[in-house]
């Protein structure tokens, strides 16, 4: 069997591997040791216990996430992997969460009973009580010294100068702060039930560490407040913090300056508020009266004068009279004219009036023609004398009376107009101016 | 009224406000409830200043049980110097 002789790079690597792949993802506590914080922004300390060292880092990525600063000489406890740094054949552990070691598992606690309380549901919103608007008086459980009471008396005077306060002072934190809440609360539930009443209690403390505030995540001081009947504001450490007794109080104040605050209005705010309704009310009321009263006067008005209403009444009752009798005549009138020109037109048809009408007419015509007859007859008698008249002028008669005569040839009885026309022997015709001669022609002669 | 809380009479007050406002109430019941509205103002206001100014811490006696004693603020303030938180 050959020696197998490593290198020391060789040898390193199979460390580094062995050791990375086996140490991958561990939980280790320890103190802190030689912590320094280089500019780079990572962390290197050394966790040790009483018989060995882990040197380890905490790169400026996760170390942005850490809640909580490490300082040498703490118990811390952290989670990460191993890795091995060849270069110096070292070995160290990377964290990537730490937490101060113990609070862990207060953490856890908290979760747990927190989840089990609201399954249980006292943290329902229905079993927050409403508080009142003008506490008659207001117990405060809180320390008797340090700032949170001082801050609440005064803000409380400052807003309300004359208000009833009662304190029950606890210890608010360390041993037996815890029972000494729940007795508060039940004291003053008691004393209120006997006496003069107390109607809200502020359970308060300043602003400290989770286990400085742990008294009010325990589960008697939770129970105790869910018991309460008086509601309860609670005001522990600062607006981040929030504790079990903060998810089952009836109101949670982020600070106890701001229970103060909201216990109760500013007095002068309230007594504005009141003011302002009271002036509204008599605005209202005066608005009212002022409706009430024009209708009222309206009313007068209509009752007083039922005469003049009447009046105008009778007044345009008379006028419709009037037009309507108007319209009826004139619809009388219109079909009155109507009704003539109808009958008009029916006696224009009546047979023996249209007889009378031709009749009249065949006269008339008759006498026309009769007149134009005579009337041409007249005419023409004149005309006739006038050419009668120049007929005489020219007539062959009144020529023969002047001694000439016509001599017509017989048979024929041409007018013989020239000698040539005629022989010896031939008969003529004279016309004379009075009577005939018939003539035989003894001798022609042809002259002229 | 005894009992009567400042919300109780605020909100009489409010709802008086608000009847009267809508003004359909005839007369006689609007002044009715006008002089109801005024005395829940009266009432209101009255209560505002009718609580005593009195600040008290509850301290054991010698035999353990606890009593109301006057607490005074500059008494307080003292003590703080001397006892931290």
């Amino acid at each position: 069997m050959a020696l197998r002789i490593f290198s020391v790079t060789e040898l390193t690597l199979l460390i580094k591997q062995e050791v990375e792949e086996t140490f991958l993802d561990i939980w280790v506590e320890g103190e802190v040791s030689n912590l320094r914080m280089p500019s780079s922004g990572h962390i290197y300390l050394t966790l040790k216990d009483q018989e060995s060292q882990l040197r380890a880092v905490i790169f400026r990525s996760s170390g942005r996430h850490l809640k909580f600063q490490p300082k040498d000489g703490q118990q811390i406890l952290c989670r990460g992997h191993l890795t091995v740094y060849e270069p110096r054949g070292e070995y160290q552990l990377v964290v990537d969460y730490l937490e101060p070691k113990g609070i862990g598992a207060l953490q856890l606690a908290f979760e747990q009973l927190k989840e089990r309380l609201r399954a249980e549901g006292l943290f329902d919103e229905q079993r927050k009580r409403p508080l009142p608007m003008l506490p008659q008086r207001i117990g405060i459980i809180t320390s008797r010294t340090g700032a949170v009471l001082h801050d609440i008396l005064r803000i409380l005077d400052r807003r309300f100068p004359n208000l009833s306060i009662l304190i029950h002072p606890v210890a608010v934190q360390g041993e037996g702060a815890r029972d000494e809440i729940v007795r508060a609360i039940e004291d003053l539930n008691a004393l209120s039930a006997s006496g003069r009443e107390l109607d809200v209690l502020i359970l308060a403390r300043g602003g400290g560490s989770l286990e400085d505030l742990w008294s009010f995540n325990e589960e008697t001081v939770a129970r105790a407040i869910a018991a309460s009947r008086i509601p309860i504001i609670s005001a522990v450490g600062h607006e981040t913090d929030y504790t079990i007794a903060d998810f089952v109080a009836d109101l949670r104040a982020p600070t106890p300056s701001a229970a103060a605050e909201l216990v109760v209005r500013p007095k002068q705010e309230l007594i504005g508020w009141v003011q302002s309704l009271d002036e509204r009310i008599k605005y209202a009321l005066r608005v009212h009266l002022e409706t009430q009263r024009s209708k009222l006067r309206e009313t007068q008005r209509s009752i007083l004068s039922p005469r003049k209403r009447l009046e105008t009444f009778f007044l345009k009752l008379d006028e419709l009279g009037w037009r309507s009798g108007q319209a009826l005549v004139r619809l009388i009138r219109e079909k009155r004219t109507s009704l003539h020109d109808r009958t008009q037109g029916l006696s224009s048809l009546r047979p023996d009036t249209r007889l009378k009408y031709w009749n009249i007419l065949l006269g008339s015509r008759h006498s026309q023609l009769i007149q134009q007859m005579t009337s041409i007859i007249e005419s023409r008698k004149a005309t006739l004398a006038e050419v009668m008249g120049r007929m005489d002028s020219l007539s062959p008669l009144a020529v023969l009376a002047r001694g000439y005569c016509i001599a017509r040839r017989l048979p024929t009885l041409e007018v013989v107009r020239e000698a040539k026309h005629v022989v010896r022997g031939d008969r003529l015709k004279l016309k004379l101016y009075r009577g005939e001669l018939s003539c035989w022609v003894d001798k022609v002669r042809l002259e002229g | 009224m005894p009992n009567l809380k400042f919300e109780e009479a605020l909100g009489r007050l409010e709802e008086i406000v608000k009847t009267l406002e809508k003004g359909e109430l005839p007369l006689e019941e609007s002044l009715k409830i006008f002089e109801e509205g005024v005395r829940m103002s009266k009432t209101c206001l009255k209560m505002l200043d009718e609580a005593e100014k009195k600040v008290e811490i509850l301290l054991g006696d010698k035999n353990g049980k606890k009593q109301p004693k006057p607490f005074a603020l500059t008494e307080d303030t003292e003590e703080r110097t001397a006892d931290s938180d």
